[in-house]
């Protein structure tokens, strides 16, 4: 019935994994048994599994995000950890076999299944009350895209206990990810998790296209839509573009695998250098899908809490979309050491670089929204103090690595995942994380605990200089990644530091679960009864909190950007209306 | 609130700064003993300074709005309405357009002058050393010489060098860092390289693209000596009994973690292009030999 499936496949002889596995066992029991008791198994059916309403599967996947960053989380600091012990001869705690799949698992669950679901999270919960909606075009579809995704994670997770992960790196380049050189069953794990729940993304991108295309309340035209309604639309439009090349060539990938075809492999004609073009083709424009949301998040932050209109709306969508559309054009920055002559590879370089004229454009569109302005120093606005900072130190990091000359020495370099920790952390990460408080009180009906927050956020930015410094410094040592061990001992106390850092990151996710853990236990001190905790400025903020089901009683009319700040200057929000009319809602579906 | 940041970010800088001051020379980017690589930190200090440019200004500027137009100082202006200048905008956008500007030429001219495939100018005749990497070890064959090593590069200082690289495996990125660019090995595929060391001593070489299990094992020393010195090692090279052919080349394919150094006193001819040509020919007879080393 298992096929070539025995019990040989579990990890008995990695302390580490089996340990891993019996806490979460553990858990898993605990969670059943107390939903047994409690008798909440037809309450979690009914009203989350099976649910089509665009705020639950927003949480959901937000939920997941966080579980699946703790699991990266803990990849990282293995890797930190071997990494400060394994110089001079020593071979660290973790043998290559385990290292490499973690670092490979590191790669992809931090993108695939926290950054990615977090962000597509939070555009559920989101876009549709911004833009006046009752629910996604396709409501069934928004399941379907989730618990495509759940797949892939569960997979993810399951290669944790059986069998073992890819160990290719999170691109998984051939010949190496080849049958050839990983005749295992790591790489399969790789492209079956990362082939459904891609496709659950790109249903994902249908999904909101349309409905911010098709589903805006009258009198929202293009240009007074809020911008995260905006960075969420360029995202989606990426996504559509994108995500197709991806599908397309893990297929080809697998078909190399599975039946013997030659379009990666070494030899009959194979020809990698494609398979390393193409990933690129998708792997650049994911890392704007994931920016794009994090830009419009800040943007809404720093309006609502400076209490002022955004400073140069019309250029920040329009940098938004010059962002959009030169991603597609900069993929072969990732590999200039490849070969390609200097007309190309200068090329690429220098359009890499024109993506930072209007990526420099917002930032001083954010800093001249702050001027004056009334700043409330709540921890969204710290997130995005810390992002201002923290992302143009990145951004010349990743414009110094689009010269050429310069990515000769510093490219596959530790410098190089400084860079890139900077862009994602400092952009994404900490973006991400001030959504998730500013919209918090908007999905639950409560505030999150401020001054825990803000500690966690402290202690993040700060964990993330002392965790990523140090390994600037190193890509100048002349340290690549993916080692496992070295033998240069100049390396080691910098590798120190950077494992200090992590540590404190460490502690800001430790502060981060307590703000949750405090803020559930003390929620009624903290309770949002105006649907309107910060004084927003756009459509969600209109309605109750947490919204009803239908979002709207009535479907808004807007007359300016800034809608409801326009509403409550001229006094016609939050009136009783007149009439109530039927409104009709999909119902909850068990097929996604 | 950002007074009390102060005692940890200080205690964080003094230690850089001490490791820093210890380490100075640890820095090979930043310490290159060869033209290419000079090049290549100039290059990358005057894009830095260049940056610096707008990024001082956004940093400094973060930092004294978010001070200055706090919620608790009602001195500071307030205007929740202002949300366009004209002035500001084409500030914002000249000014990086600029930056890039500048820096777009040196990039254009910089990519040309520093293509790994141009040739190194200089009054001492070039010499080429080709290079393969295996699973998991480097072989560099001395096509003018007539001898071949395993995780060993020897060449005279002053001299260029034309490194023909290619893989006999999966990808790898052959990196000397002191002496400057790096580049793929990719089996099929010629890739060139010219470097050229200024100065004597030794370089520590690695691969720079994860390849396997075996991967942090793929490091070499680069032994840049005078002519001299770099003839009397050839001639040590050559006494080695065992010479590079067909079957000791097979044996070499075999996965093996953390190679010895290997020395071959003689090579078959034009070894390096049967090794490429092996994986060009589409008709294929190559049978691989690949197993890999139980860790």
């Amino acid at each position: 019935m298992f096929g070539k499936l025995t019990l040989d496949a579990v990890p008995y002889h990695e302390p580490i994994i089996m340990i891993t596995l019996t806490a979460v066992a553990l858990m898993g029991l605990a969670i059943a048994g107390g939903l047994t008791y409690f008798k909440k198994w037809n309450y979690l059916w009914t009203e989350w599994l099976t649910s089509v309403d665009h705020k639950k599967i927003g949480i959901m996947y937000i939920l997941v995000a966080l579980v699946m960053l703790l699991r990266g989380f803990a990849d990282a600091i293995m890797m930190r950890g071997q990494l400060a012990v394994a110089s001079a001869g020593s071979e660290g705690f973790l043998p290559p076999h385990h290292y490499d799949q973690i670092f490979t698992a590191h790669g992809v669950i931090m993108i695939f299944f926290m950054a990615m679901p977090f962000m597509v999270g939070l555009m559920n919960i989101v876009v549709p009350l911004q833009i006046g909606a009752r629910d996604v075009a396709f409501p069934f579809l928004n399941s379907l895209s989730f618990w495509l995704f759940v797949v892939g994670v569960a997979l993810i997770n399951i290669s944790l206990g059986v069998g073992e992960f890819a160990q290719t790196g999170w691109l998984a380049y051939p010949p190496l990810s080849g049958i050839e050189y990983s005749p295992g069953v790591g790489v399969d794990y790789w492209i079956w998790s990362l082939q459904i729940s891609g496709l659950g993304t790109l249903l994902t991108g249908v999904n909101f296209f349309v409905t911010i295309m098709k589903m805006r309340a009258p009198g929202m035209t293009l240009m007074k839509m809020p911008v995260f309604t905006w960075t969420a639309l360029c995202t989606n439009i990426l996504i559509l573009a994108a995500f197709p090349v991806l599908t397309v060539t893990i297929a080809l990938l697998t078909f190399d695998r599975y039946l013997g075809t030659h379009f990666f492999t070494n030899d009959l004609g194979g020809n990698q250098m494609m398979y390393v073009n193409l990933i690129w083709v998708w792997g650049h424009p994911e890392v704007y899908i994931l920016i794009l949301p994090a830009f419009g998040i800040f943007s809404e932050v720093v309006a609502t809490f400076t209490k002022k209109k955004l400073f140069g709306y019309t250029s920040l969508v329009w940098a938004t979309a010059v962002i959009t559309i030169l991603s597609f054009v900069v993929w072969l920055h990732h590999f200039f050491t490849m070969g390609a002559g200097a007309n190309v590879n200068a090329f690429f370089g220098i359009a890499t670089m024109i993506i930072s004229i209007p990526t420099g454009v917002k930032i001083f569109n954010w800093l001249f929204t702050m001027y004056r302005g009334r700043i409330e120093f709540t921890t969204p606005i710290i997130w995005t103090i810390g992002f201002l900072i923290t992302f143009s130190i990145g951004g010349m990091t990743g414009v110094l690595l689009a010269v050429p000359g310069a990515d000769f020495v510093l490219h596959n370099s530790l410098f190089l995942i400084a860079h890139f920790h900077n862009v994602i952390i400092g952009g994404v990460v900490f973006g991400y994380l001030a959504g998730f408080a500013y919209w918090f009180p908007k999905a639950f009906g409560f505030k999150l605990n401020e001054k825990l927050g803000r500690i966690s956020a402290y202690l993040w930015i700060t964990g993330f200089f002392v965790a990523f410094v140090p390994l600037y410094l190193l890509g100048f040592m002349g340290m690549t990644r993916r080692l496992n061990n070295y033998d240069n001992p100049a390396w080691t106390p910098l590798l120190y530091v950077a494992l200090g850092g992590a540590f404190i990151v460490g502690a800001a996710i430790l502060v981060q679960l307590v703000q949750i853990y405090v803020s559930i236990r003390d929620r009624k001190d903290n309770l949002d009864l105006t649907g309107d905790p910060w004084g927003g400025r756009t459509l969600e903020w209109s309605t109750s909190s947490p919204p009803p089901f239908y979002n709207f009683a009535h479907v808004p009319v807007v007359k300016e950007l800034d809608a409801f700040w326009d509403m409550k200057q001229d006094g016609s929000a939050n009136k009783v209306p007149a009439k109530y009319e039927k409104i009709h809602m999909p119902k909850n579906a068990s097929e996604g | 609130m950002i007074k009390k940041r102060y005692p940890r970010l200080f205690s964080l800088l003094s230690l850089l700064g001490v490791t820093l001051l210890l380490g100075g020379c640890d820095f090979v980017l930043l310490d290159p003993k060869g033209q290419v690589g000079v090049e290549e930190k100039s290059l990358i200090i005057t894009a830095i300074l260049l940056m610096l440019i707008v990024v001082v200004p956004v940093i400094i500027m973060t930092i004294v709005f978010a001070w200055r137009y706090r919620a608790s100082n009602t001195k500071a202006t307030y205007a929740p309405d202002w949300a366009h200048s004209n002035k500001i905008e084409v500030v914002v956008w000249t000014v990086p357009i600029l930056i890039i500007l500048v820096l777009g030429y040196i990039t254009w001219t910089s990519t040309h002058s520093l293509d790994p495939r141009q040739p190194i100018t200089s009054d001492q005749p070039q010499m080429t050393i080709q290079v393969v990497s295996l699973d998991w070890k480097w072989l560099f064959i001395y096509p003018e010489q007539g001898i071949a090593t395993v995780n060993e590069l020897a060449f005279p200082a002053n001299v260029p060098v034309r490194f023909e690289v290619t893989s006999a495996s999966v990808m790898n990125s052959f990196f000397i860092p002191q002496l400057g660019s790096q580049i793929y090995a990719m089996a099929g595929m010629k890739n060139t390289l010219h470097l050229i060391a200024d100065h004597e001593g030794n370089y520590r070489g690695l691969s720079a693209n994860y390849s396997g299990h075996g991967f942090s094992g793929m490091r070499f020393n680069a032994s840049v000596t005078s002519q001299e010195k770099f003839n009397e090692w050839v001639q040590q090279v050559k006494q080695s009994a065992a010479g590079l052919d067909a079957e000791k080349y097979a044996a070499l394919e075999k996965a093996s973690q953390n190679n010895p150094v290997e020395r071959f006193g003689a090579v078959t001819p034009n070894f390096y292009d049967s090794i490429v040509e092996k994986y060009t020919h589409s008709s294929g007879s190559h049978a691989h030999s690949h197993s890999e080393g139980k860790e």
